[in-house]
C-alpha cells in the first residue's frame, strides 16, 4: 500500500495488475522534485533548471529526460502520444508508449488532436496544438553555447549576465564558411528577449511553431536539465539583420498526401536512386489522406476499401 | 582634469606572501604607464588586480566611466565589470592563445566583441573586421583562417585587433612582445605606438624589457618584491635612476 | 621663458658603496624670448646635465626651474609631458631611433603629437629635410642606417618641426659640414626671430659667436671646480 495514494487510486492500481510500479514508474518524491523544476522553468522561460535526473530503465541517449518529465506530469486521465522524428511507429516511440501504458495505465493514441500529453523526439507536430495540451521534448545537449565554450562555469556566467555575443559568432562563422547560416536543426532561439535556448534538435523549419498555445517542457536526462516555455511565449530565432532567419524546407509536396506546408522525410525507394518525399509527421499525413487528399506517389484508391 | 584611472593603495596578498602592496598612481587619458621588474616583482599580480582578474585585499581602482564618472571597479558588480572589460577596457595577454578563440576564424575573433555589444549586421561586422585586420597589418585574405594557422606575431596582432575593435580607452598589456622574434617585436611595437597615438589610448604595460618600455611608455614604475621602488617619467627613471635597484636594472641592460 | 634658480644635483651610486657625487650647486640662469644663450665650460662640468634638468630628464635636488609658468623641478610627470609636447623642445646629441619608422615620420612625429594631420605633418617634415639636404629617396627609410651626420640632421629637423617657444640644443652643429652648419644656424636665427628662447651647447666657437647673445659658464656651479 502506498500511503501517498488514496484508496480509490490504489484500487485502480491493483486492478490493472501493476503492483510492481508506482504510477508512471517514478516515486512520488522524485515527481515532486521534477515538478518543482518544471514550475521554476515555466517561471523563467528558457532558463535551464538543474534537476536530479534518476536512473531510468533505458540508457542515456534514449530519451530519459523526456520520460522523466512525462512521468512527472502524467495523470491517470491523460491520453498520451509519443513521436520520434514525427513518426508514432518507430522502435523508440513504441517502447516509450508501451512503458507508460504499463507503468501508468494511461490511454494512448496516435492522433495528435486527441492527445493531452505528447512526448516528442526532434519534431513538433504539424497540427497546431491547443491550450489543453503539453508537449514534452527529448533533449540531448541543453546548452546552446556548449560547442563554442566547453566550460560549464563559463556558459552559466554567460546566461547569468546575458553575454550572448558568442552565439552570434557561431552564426557569423557559418555565413563566412558557407555563405549562409548552416545550422539546419537545433537552431538557437532567444526566449522573451532574455535567455538563449536550444530548442532540441528539431529542424529549423519547426522553429516558428515554438510560439504556441500549449505548454512546452524540455528534459535532458544525461545532462540533468529541465527548461520550459509557457503558452504564448515569445521565441525568436537568432539571425543577422542582413541574413534573416528562414524556416526552409525541401521544395516538394508530400508524395502521399500532397501537403505543401509540412516537413518532409526523403526516402530512397529503389536501387536506381528513386526517391519519395513524405510528411515526417505520420499522423498529419494519415489524417490528410483519410480526408481525401492524395499526393503524386500515393497508392491508388481501391474501391471498397476505406 | 579627471584621471582616467585612479589607483589607491592597492594590495594583494597570497597568504602571508606579498603579491603587491602600497601601489597608488593616477593615469590620465593618452598616457602609457610601464611597469617593470624582474620575475617575482609583483608586476603581473598588479596588472591582473587592476584589470579585475584578481580581487585586491585592499585599495581602490577608480575608473572614469562614460556614464557615471569615477567608479571603483573593485566594488562594482560583476556584470558591470565584465561589460567594462568588453567595451572600455582591453587586455592583451602575453600568450595570444589566452586572448583568442583558437577555433574561431580571425574575422570571428575580431567581430566577437562587436557582437557581444549588440551589433547584428553581418556585413558591418565583416567590414569592421577587415578594416581592423588591415590596421594590424594582417592580410585581409586571412580573415576566414583560424589563428592556429598564424605565426606568433600574427596571433599577437590579431589579439590586439580583437581588443581594440570596440574603441576601448584603457588597454592592459602583459608582456606584449614576450616570446616573439626581435624583428617581429619591432613591428609590433611600432603598431602599438601608432595605435596608442591615433586612438588616444591609455595603457598599462607590464614588461621586463627596458627597451620596450622606453619606446612605448611615458611613465614608468619599477617594482621589486611587491613594492614600487621608483616611479616617474620613463626617460628620467632610465637616465637618472634614484633607487639602487633601478640603477642595477639599468646598468644590467646589454647595449647592442 | 627659462629661469633657473639655485638648483643643485648629485648622483648617488647605490651599487658602488652608495658613493655620492655632487655635480651642481647654486645653478642660476635665465633665457628670455628671442634670446640664444650658450652654456660653456669644460667637458664634464655639467652643461648637458643642466640641460637635462631643464628638460626634466634629470631630477633636480633643490631649487626651481621655471619654464614659462611651470616649475619643472616640482612638476608632475603629466605636466612635464604636456610641456614637452607643446612648449619645450630638445635636440639631443644623438638620435634615438625607433626601429623601422621612416625618416619622414620620425621628423613629422612632434607635429602629429600636437594634433597635426598626417598630410600636414609630413609636408612640413619634407620641407625641413629638404632644407637640411637629406635626399628624398631616403625619406621612406629608417634613419638607423644613416651616417652620423645624416642622423644628426634628421634629429635637428625633428627638433624644429614644431615651433616650440623654448628650445634646448645640445651640440646642434656637431658632425656637420659647412653647408649644413650654415643651414642649421639659419634655422636657429629664424627661431630666435620668432621669439623662441634658446639654450644651446656649442663646441663650435664660430657658431656660438654667430648666434648667441650671451654665455653662461657652468663651471661656476660645479662643486669643487668653482673659482
Amino acid at each position: 500500500m502506498n500511503p501517498a495514494m488514496t484508496q480509490s487510486d490504489q484500487d485502480r492500481h491493483e486492478d490493472r495488475g501493476m503492483n510492481d510500479y508506482n504510477f508512471a514508474y517514478l516515486d512520488e518524491q522524485t515527481k515532486r522534485m521534477i515538478r518543482r523544476a518544471i514550475l521554476k522553468g515555466l517561471a523563467i522561460p528558457g532558463y535551464q533548471v538543474p534537476f536530479a535526473s534518476r536512473e531510468m530503465p533505458m540508457p542515456y541517449g534514449w530519451g530519459t529526460g523526456g520520460v522523466q518529465v512525462s512521468a512527472a506530469v502524467l495523470t491517470p486521465e491523460d491520453t498520451f502520444k509519443v513521436i520520434d522524428q514525427g513518426a508514432d511507429d518507430t522502435t523508440n516511440a513504441v517502447s516509450i508508449r508501451r512503458f507508460f501504458q504499463k507503468t501508468a495505465g494511461v490511454a494512448v493514441t496516435e492522433a495528435t488532436a486527441e492527445a493531452s500529453v505528447i512526448q516528442t523526439r526532434h519534431r513538433i507536430p504539424e497540427a497546431a496544438l491547443s491550450e489543453d495540451q503539453v508537449l514534452v521534448y527529448q533533449v540531448p545537449i541543453p546548452e546552446p553555447l556548449r560547442f563554442l565554450e566547453p566550460s560549464e562555469v563559463e556558459t552559466r556566467k554567460m546566461h547569468e549576465l546575458e553575454e550572448y555575443g558568442l552565439m552570434h559568432v557561431k552564426l557569423y562563422e557559418d555565413i563566412a564558411q558557407h555563405g549562409a547560416i548552416a545550422t539546419a536543426y537545433a537552431y538557437p532561439v532567444k526566449v522573451e528577449g532574455r535567455y538563449v535556448m536550444d530548442p532540441s534538435p528539431i529542424p529549423k523549419f519547426d522553429n516558428p511553431k515554438l510560439e504556441m498555445a500549449a505548454i512546452q517542457l524540455f528534459g535532458a536526462g544525461r545532462e540533468q536539465r529541465i527548461y520550459a516555455l509557457p503558452p504564448y511565449t515569445q521565441v525568436v530565432s537568432l539571425d543577422f539583420e542582413d541574413h534573416p532567419f528562414e524556416a526552409s524546407k525541401a521544395d516538394h509536396p508530400c508524395g502521399l498526401c500532397g501537403a505543401e506546408d509540412s516537413y518532409l522525410d526523403e526516402l530512397i525507394v529503389d536501387d536506381a536512386g528513386g526517391r519519395l518525399f513524405m510528411c515526417s509527421d505520420t499522423d498529419y499525413c494519415a489524417a490528410r489522406q483519410t480526408a481525401g487528399h492524395r499526393g503524386a506517389d500515393a497508392a491508388p484508391v481501391v474501391e471498397g476499401m476505406a | 582634469m579627471t584621471p582616467l584611472l585612479q589607483v589607491e593603495n592597492i594590495a594583494k596578498f597570497y597568504g602571508a606572501r606579498i603579491g603587491c602592496t602600497d601601489v597608488s598612481f593616477d593615469l590620465y587619458p593618452g598616457e602609457v604607464m610601464g611597469i617593470v621588474g624582474e620575475s617575482g616583482s609583483g608586476k603581473s599580480t598588479l596588472l591582473n588586480t587592476l584589470a579585475g582578474h584578481l580581487t585586491p585585499d585592499r585599495g581602490a581602482v577608480r575608473f572614469d566611466t562614460r556614464a557615471d564618472g569615477l567608479r571603483d571597479t573593485v566594488t562594482m558588480s560583476e556584470p558591470e565589470r565584465r561589460m567594462l572589460s568588453r567595451t572600455d577596457w582591453a587586455f592583451v595577454h602575453q600568450h595570444a592563445r589566452d586572448g583568442l578563440r583558437m577555433n574561431v576564424s580571425a574575422g570571428g575573433n575580431v567581430g566577437e566583441r562587436l557582437m557581444a555589444v549588440g551589433t547584428r549586421h553581418y556585413g558591418d561586422i565583416r567590414a569592421s573586421a577587415t578594416d581592423w585586420l588591415g590596421r594590424v597589418e594582417i592580410n585581409e585574405d586571412r580573415i576566414d583562417d583560424r589563428p592556429s594557422a598564424f605565426s606568433g606575431g600574427m596571433q599577437q596582432r590579431l589579439q590586439i585587433a580583437r581588443n581594440l575593435v570596440t574603441g576601448p580607452r584603457l588597454v592592459f598589456m602583459d608582456e606584449p612582445t614576450g616570446g616573439l622574434d626581435v624583428s617581429v617585436q619591432a613591428r609590433l611595437l611600432d603598431l602599438l605606438r601608432g595605435l596608442v597615438r591615433e586612438m588616444g589610448l591609455s595603457a598599462i604595460i607590464v614588461t621586463h624589457d627596458l627597451a620596450v618600455v622606453r619606446l612605448l611608455a611615458d611613465r614608468l614604475m619599477v617594482m621589486k618584491d611587491g613594492h614600487v621602488v621608483e616611479t616617474g617619467l620613463t626617460d628620467q627613471v632610465l637616465d637618472d635612476p634614484q633607487h639602487g635597484y633601478t640603477q642595477l636594472l639599468v646598468s644590467s641592460v646589454l647595449q647592442v | 621663458m627659462i629661469r633657473v634658480e639655485n638648483v643643485s644635483k648629485s648622483f648617488t651610486l647605490h651599487n658602488q658603496g652608495a658613493a655620492v657625487i655632487p655635480v651642481m650647486r647654486g645653478g642660476e640662469l635665465t633665457v628670455a624670448r628671442g634670446e640664444c644663450v650658450a652654456l660653456t665650460g669644460a667637458s664634464g662640468a655639467g652643461k648637458s646635465t643642466l640641460m637635462r634638468m631643464i628638460y626634466g630628464n634629470y631630477l633636480t635636488a633643490s631649487g626651481r626651474i621655471m619654464v614659462g609658468d611651470l616649475d619643472v623641478a616640482q612638476a608632475a610627470p603629466r605636466e612635464i609631458l604636456e610641456l614637452r609636447r607643446h612648449v619645450l623642445g630638445y635636440v639631443s646629441q644623438f638620435l634615438r631611433v625607433v626601429p623601422r619608422v621612416a625618416t619622414l615620420d620620425v621628423v613629422a612625429e612632434p607635429l602629429r603629437a600636437v594634433g597635426s594631420s598626417e598630410g600636414e605633418a609630413r609636408a612640413r617634415a619634407g620641407e625641413l629635410l629638404a632644407q637640411l639636404n637629406i635626399p628624398e629617396r631616403l625619406w621612406q627609410l629608417s634613419p638607423t642606417t644613416f651616417s652620423g651626420g645624416e642622423q644628426q640632421r634628421v634629429n635637428i629637423a625633428r627638433g624644429f618641426a614644431h615651433p616650440y617657444p623654448v628650445l634646448l640644443l645640445d651640440e646642434p652643429t656637431a658632425s656637420l659640414d659647412a653647408t649644413n652648419r650654415a643651414t642649421v644656424l639659419a634655422l636657429i636665427e629664424e627661431a630666435k626671430a620668432r621669439g623662441t628662447a634658446i639654450l644651446g651647447i656649442f663646441h663650435d666657437e664660430a657658431a656660438r659667436d654667430q648666434i648667441c647673445n650671451r654665455e653662461v659658464d657652468v663651471t661656476r656651479f660645479t662643486p669643487g671646480l668653482a673659482a
